[in-house]
């Protein structure tokens, strides 16, 4: 159980509160603290999310609504309420209405686990990888039912391609994951940060697994639905997606469990692959743990930072494309570096030496990876072209020559 | 290896979180009924299908590699499944060359089944 668990208990109970209630104050405060935190990162997220893009796509982006339009998500989400919910005819009522309900409490659920400093862990249980992993399935049910019920061509295609992509690309997500846990030999996400406080609280695993981290940022685009793996609600090929016949609040719950599981994901890869809230000085009396929570939140909206400039860069993927690059690239690799990982691990080399074998796993695995890529690029005879050459004028506003 | 004690108790704020996550998810849904306006049309309700009106049955078949990567997708998780609790054994010195060797062995029968289906073309998608 966390520390600031036993504290506030400890404080109730010296107050003369029983000790039932006391657990069920404490219990309380932090599920509640969880519940509410995650929707306002949320109003966050969504506004970071349309300045980075405005700029990408050389716009201001929202900037009415409060200082820099940060209430402009308030703003939408009062919009949104006030909006009719329409029931379409001849869906299938239970899992049309069940569908938004689901996709935000499954990523509501992963909030509990993401650690934010030593001590301060929602719930630090001994499986917390395998909390994730599993959770994770819960919003992907979600996006089949919306597809299935709701009666529409589009979002029935869209709920196939659910099935395609984020059953597919779950698979090298858990697998790349697996990679740490088995250096680690834990799945408890307080131990694995500790793991990688060395070397002054620079001892991150990405600098060991490289590999690894590239593809579980990779999984993580496609699990969040982001560009370039946006199949599922591709405006130009399914206008929506299976959130078609959605409106008002139960289109903003697909959109709110959309944003927030793009940020877990960004928070567990921090999480493993970053070194958690380890940094310079976490170590410190006083400023330490505050550090500490900095440094998480640094590394987490880094991630997500990381993956808005490749959702305003990147173009989308065709099907098939995102179904080899799955199956007969991310699949092999992952299945390859774990295999190659336990052999090496059961070996009675000294740390060191472990160590190196499994960064030189991981560099084979991004040199063939990266290989196998150029190699189907190349098939396709993709050419990159550059859109704004520096002499069209078209589309842009240039300043008068003097 | 932790001083942690690893009881059922751990997970009892795991429990209060789903109902609080569930409420949190039915009271929006609740508050976006109650407020918002009810103006029932019959052409409101259609299934959108670009301007024109739906025809035909909207579940109808599919086609079949969706199912087959789904079946795929099922044997993968569960190896996923038996690789989670077992890749902590892997830092036991007692256990750790006995649990290689079994794990050995199911990867080697599932990366089989994985060229088998390869080399079948089940993975083409065309």
């Amino acid at each position: 159980m966390a520390e600031w668990y036993q504290v506030l208990m400890a404080a109730l109970v010296g107050a003369g509160v029983p000790e039932w209630i006391a657990t069920a104050i404490a219990l309380l405060v932090g599920v509640t603290a969880i519940g509410l935190v995650a929707p306002l990162i949320a109003l966050i997220l969504v506004w970071l999310l349309r300045k980075v893009i405005s700029r990408i796509q050389d716009r201001i982006g929202p900037n009415r609504v409060g200082p820099f339009g940060l209430l402009q998500t308030i703003a939408d989400i009062v919009k949104l309420l006030s909006k009719e919910g329409i029931n379409p005819s001849r869906a299938d009522f239970m899992a049309y209405n069940l569908a938004p309900i689901l996709s935000v409490f499954g990523v509501l659920l992963l909030f509990a686990v993401v650690p934010v400093t030593r001590g301060l862990i929602g719930v630090d249980i001994n499986v917390g990888v395998l909390y994730i992993v599993a959770l994770g399935s819960i919003g992907i049910m979600a996006a089949l039912m919306a597809g299935w019920g709701s009666n529409n061509k589009y979002a029935l295609l869209s709920g196939f391609r659910v099935v395609a992509q984020l059953l597919s690309y779950e698979i090298p997500l858990v697998l790349s994951m697996l990679a740490v846990v088995l250096y680690a030999g834990t799945m408890r996400f307080g131990e694995l940060a500790e793991q990688q406080g060395n070397f002054l609280g620079l001892g991150w695993y990405v600098f060991l697994m490289p590999g690894a981290a590239l593809i579980f940022f990779v999984c993580a685009l496609a699990e969040s639905e982001q560009t370039p793996f946006d199949l599922l609600e591709a405006e130009s090929e399914l206008i929506a997606g299976f959130h078609i016949e959605y409106s008002g609040m139960r289109f903003a719950m697909f959109f709110l469990a959309q944003f927030l599981s793009g940020f877990v994901f960004a928070w567990v890869g921090a999480a493993m692959f970053l070194g958690g809230w380890q940094g310079p000085g976490v170590d410190l009396p006083g400023i330490g743990g505050f550090l500490a929570a900095g440094y998480m939140m640094i590394k987490t909206f880094a991630i997500y930072l990381l993956m808005i400039w490749v959702r305003g860069t990147f173009p989308r993927l065709r099907v098939d494309q995102m179904m080899s690059f799955c199956w007969k690239i991310l699949v092999p690799l992952t299945v390859g570096l774990i295999s190659w990982q336990m052999v090496v691990q059961v070996l009675d080399l000294p740390i060191p030496v472990i160590a190196v074998l499994v960064l030189v796993g991981n560099l084979l695995v991004m040199g063939i990876g990266l290989y196998a890529v150029g190699r189907a690029i190349r098939q396709e005879g993709f050419r990159t072209k550059r859109a704004f050459t520096p002499d069209s004028l078209i589309g842009t506003v240039q300043p008068v020559a003097e | 290896m932790n001083e942690v004690a690893n009881t059922p108790q751990d997970f009892l704020p795991l429990l209060v979180i789903v109902v609080v996550a569930l409420a949190v998810a039915g009271i929006v849904i609740v508050l976006s009924v109650l407020l918002g306006p009810r103006r029932e049309l019959e052409a409101k309700s259609e299934a959108y299908e670009s301007g024109i009106r739906p025809f035909a049955d909207t579940r109808r078949r599919f086609p079949v590699q969706y199912y087959l990567i789904a079946v795929l997708f099922i044997i993968f998780d569960i190896e996923v499944v038996f690789l989670y609790p077992w890749a902590t054994t892997l830092h036991n010195d007692a256990l750790k060359k006995v649990s290689l060797a079994a794990m050995g062995v199911f990867m080697a029968v599932v990366v089989i089944g994985f060229v088998y289906e390869w080399r079948k073309g089940a993975l083409d998608w065309d």
